[in-house]
């Protein structure tokens, strides 16, 4: 009765909020109910439902949020350097933005995928795609790390890319640009695209214990973009799909000379059959050069080792590998239902979704109901393998995810909206706008094959006046839906970081019980670690000097340092003696030309410093670490080349006669 | 408006509680808590795991020299084994002042006794620095207490 009455007040106040607020002049307020506040309320100190991985777009990192709240919760460096973390900065870590090209130290990050084990996530790894220097990068999610980078040879925008198989057997990388491979001339004129230009895709290994990626083989196919990709799941396991634009295979002005055809492709690769023929001896050996770099979690150090060699199986030659599906109108997404049995092509030129059947693919390439080959592939009958259109279904369809109720959800980037539409049916149920030019779009497990269907976010392209302004450069704007009535209802708004492209949403308790709090010493076997402050020391080789230094709440050891002169290089391996949560040290030197460290518990991090003047030059922690951080600093001391100033190191020892030292 | 909206979200937070008790942190509860007014906890003791502690009548060697290892790598940077004060109290005496079981619940259950234990929280008053929690095994703060000891039976 009580509950009653109480309900009957809160729908009476609801009511009077909506009455209020229709007096206004229309705007996008409108959307929002008076619950939605209540929906997304994280009270201080309880922990939000989900995660959501966004892809950190031209800033080449991920980011992690809370999901309802919308909370930020950790920008995990992954492709370019990061000076919060030290990321790219610290000798350790450089190793990791290593390439053929040497140290690339800002990429592209497009899309992040979660590993998955039977087609659900399972928490451990993500992964992401570099877009401009092709790489694709392996997170640890107990460390949010990044803990391995693999180059991509024979490619250029890695675009259609990290898609992974059900089981994680392979994590996928299509060519964006086609190029001429590298281990021929590619010095040809830009005209002869369709002789000398050819679109590769790599096959990433990943071992299911410890998650190291190995480049197994390549595909190599005609020559076009390659844009994105899913991979079969439950009845199409086994194969992999790829939409391709610029069919028409032009090198010039692809706005208009790449959308002349009514029809580009989805590409099925049947991966099985590649494994085969790999077994069968079937690929080719090519030279290439590619960087693999990995990130030890005991030495706490990344290693870059330079790979030369990479098996390639030809699309041209080998039968049953591959077949194209033609698509209306340059497709971006093709993206997979959860039982596997539906392809959905989203051609962003196109007026329709077309909704392919996977048993219609396999019975029209049975049939051999082909309407011809493209260089050497068949090309399938478009209408023997759709299974229907969802017509009029909105402007610029991108990407679609799914729900666990048999539904779809489109984004439209031209008419900025979501649009649910059923699978079976292909009616479309409802649709919402964005704000504005939603791009990607995730549903909470909407990849996998058992949706959680619980919350939506569109990842919006345009922000304009979402938020208070800050000048020409804005943050970009996610929106939040509740899609677990009929309705899809707007909760709420939050910034993201860089330009959000593919995002994964998981829940929670997949991820935080296996979170790493601290590095143990006892692990730890870095070569420069001090175990201890009765390790601590300074070691001169030659013009190279190595500290061997600890932190602990509140000093460093040694925090005096003498006889460093110009034209050393000075290494300071710092170790931090905590052994407890969230206790980072951090370490900075005036004058660094790389800037700080920060240093986890348990882990040892080197800064190189070269000291350019002679003069006092302190150091200190950069991290506030305890009630006497202030006090957390020292000095060291730079004498001119050639001084007789001996080496020399203390801590809690002022040097002996200081007022003698002035006089000498 | 806006107030009417805030009664409305306090009060269907206040809903959805349903009754649930509203439980505080422990850190927060514990530091306004007289232990003096709480019968049932030893301030002899400590609070931890450790009850009853067996300290053999001769030092036992073995476990020094294990402790000694602990007190390199996790306690020398801020303890020194004289009466001293470095960033924590020199170890000196240490083993006098204090008995086994509230020195090695306070080494393996740092947080919680700062909280509420009056002698760890009159040594933080005079060293303002919360000693850190270093992840001591049971095994290794009964080596460092052997190590202390040792410490204290040196003249």
């Amino acid at each position: 009765m009580k509950n009653l009455n109480f309900k009957l007040w809160l729908f009476i106040a609801i009511a009077f909020v909506f009455t209020m607020h229709s007096c206004k002049p229309k705007n996008a307020n409108n959307t929002i109910s008076a619950d939605a506040a209540a929906k997304v309320y994280v009270a201080p100190g309880k922990y939000d439902e989900f995660y959501n991985f966004v892809s950190g777009g031209f800033s080449g990192q991920m980011s992690a949020y809370g999901l309802p709240s919308g909370r930020l919760l950790r920008v995990i460096p992954v492709f370019s350097v990061d000076p919060e973390k030290g990321y790219g900065f610290s000798e350790e870590t450089k190793p990791m933005l290593n390439t053929s090209h040497g140290f690339v130290p800002w990429d592209d990050l497009h899309h992040v995928q979660l590993s998955k084990t039977n087609g659900d996530y399972d928490g451990k790894w993500l992964f992401g795609n570099a877009n401009n220097t092709p790489r694709v990068a392996r997170i640890d999610l107990k460390t949010f790390r990044t803990a391995e980078i693999i180059e991509l040879p024979n490619s250029a925008g890695n675009h259609s890319s990290p898609f992974l198989t059900e089981n994680t057997e392979y994590v996928v990388a299509g060519t964006r640009f086609s190029v001429p491979p590298d281990n021929v001339n590619g010095d040809v004129p830009i005209n002869t695209y369709k002789k000398n230009f050819k679109g590769t895709l790599s096959f990433i290994s990943v071992k299911k214990e410890d998650g190291k990626m190995e480049l197994a083989f390549q595909i190599q196919c005609p020559g076009f973009n390659f844009d994105l990709s899913r991979a079969g799941k439950g009845v199409s396991h086994g194969w992999f799909f790829f939409s391709c634009y610029n069919t028409e295979q032009a090198n010039t002005l692809l706005e208009v000379n790449a959308s002349q055809k009514d029809k580009d492709f989805i590409l099925a690769v049947n991966w099985k059959k590649a494994e085969e023929y790999l077994k069968a001896g079937k690929g080719k050996k090519q030279s290439v050069r590619y960087a693999h770099n990995t990130y030890n979690e005991k030495t706490h150090s990344a290693t870059s080792e330079i790979k030369t060699e990479v098996i390639v199986l030809d699309s041209k030659e080998l039968a049953d590998l591959c077949y194209f599906i033609p698509c209306p109108k340059s497709p971006h997404g093709c993206d997979v239902s959860p039982t596997g049995e539906y392809i959905v092509g989203s051609g962003k030129l196109a007026a329709v979704i077309p909704v392919f059947g996977f048993d219609k693919m396999i019975k029209t390439i049975q049939a051999k109901d082909f309407i011809g080959t493209f260089e050497g592939i068949p090309v399938l009958k478009y209408e023997s393998v759709l299974y229907g259109e969802v017509k009029k279904p909105g402007l610029g369809p991108l990407h679609t995810e799914f729900d666990n109720k048999g539904n779809a959800y489109t984004s439209f980037f031209v008419s900025s909206e979501v649009v649910k539409w059923n699978i079976k049916d292909l009616k479309v149920l409802d649709r919402v706008p964005t704000y504005y030019s939603v791009g990607h779009l995730c549903v909470a497990g909407g990849d996998t094959k058992n949706p959680n269907g619980k919350y939506l976010v569109a990842y919006n392209k345009i922000t304009k006046d979402r938020y208070l302004p800050t000048g020409p450069e804005l943050s970009q704007s996610a929106q939040l839906y509740d899609i677990s009535g009929d309705k899809m209802q707007l909760i709420l708004d939050f910034p993201t970081i860089g330009e959000p492209h593919y995002a994964q949403i998981v829940p929670a308790d997949l991820i935080k019980n296996n979170s790493t709090k601290f590095y143990k010493l006892d692990d730890n076997k870095h070569k420069y670690a001090s175990i201890g402050e009765g390790a601590t020391k300074v070691v001169r080789e030659g013009k190279i000097v190595h500290v061997y230094m600890t932190a602990i709440r509140s000093h460093f050891s040694p925090d005096n340092i003498e006889g460093i002169k110009m034209g050393d290089d000075v290494y300071f391996h710092v170790t931090n003696l905590e052994q407890d949560w969230d206790v980072p040290h951090g370490f900075g030197i005036k004058g660094a030309a790389n800037a700080e460290l920060l240093i986890m518990p348990g882990e040892t991090q080197t800064l190189k410093w070269t000291p350019d003047r002679v003069g006092m030059v302190p150091i200190y922690c950069t991290d506030f670490c305890s009630a006497l951080h202030q006090e957390m600093q020292g000095y060291v001391r730079v004498s001119p080349a050639g001084s007789n100033v001996p080496l020399s190191y203390s801590l809690g020892t002022n040097m002996p006669k200081a007022d003698d030292d002035d006089k000498k | 408006m806006k107030k009417t909206f805030s009664i409305l979200m306090v009060l269907t937070m206040l809903y959805a509680c349903g009754g649930e008790q509203t439980v505080a942190t422990d850190a927060v509860s514990a530091s306004t808590n007289d232990p003096n007014s709480n019968p049932t906890y030893d301030p002899q003791r400590g609070e931890g795991k450790f009850t009853k502690v067996e300290v053999g009548a001769k030092i036992d060697e073995k476990l020094v020299k294990s402790g000694t290892k602990v007190f390199a790598v996790k306690c020398s940077a801020c303890h020194k084994l004289t009466s001293e004060k470095l960033v924590g109290p020199g170890w000196k005496g240490v083993t006098e002042r204090f008995k086994p079981e509230w020195i090695m619940n306070f080494v393996t259950n740092t947080d919680a006794m700062l909280n509420k234990d009056p002698k760890a929280q009159a040594q933080l008053e005079i060293c303002l620095v919360r000693m850190p929690n270093q992840n001591v095994t049971d095994d290794d703060a009964r080596n460092i207490y052997e190590f202390m000891r040792k410490n204290d039976s040196k003249k």
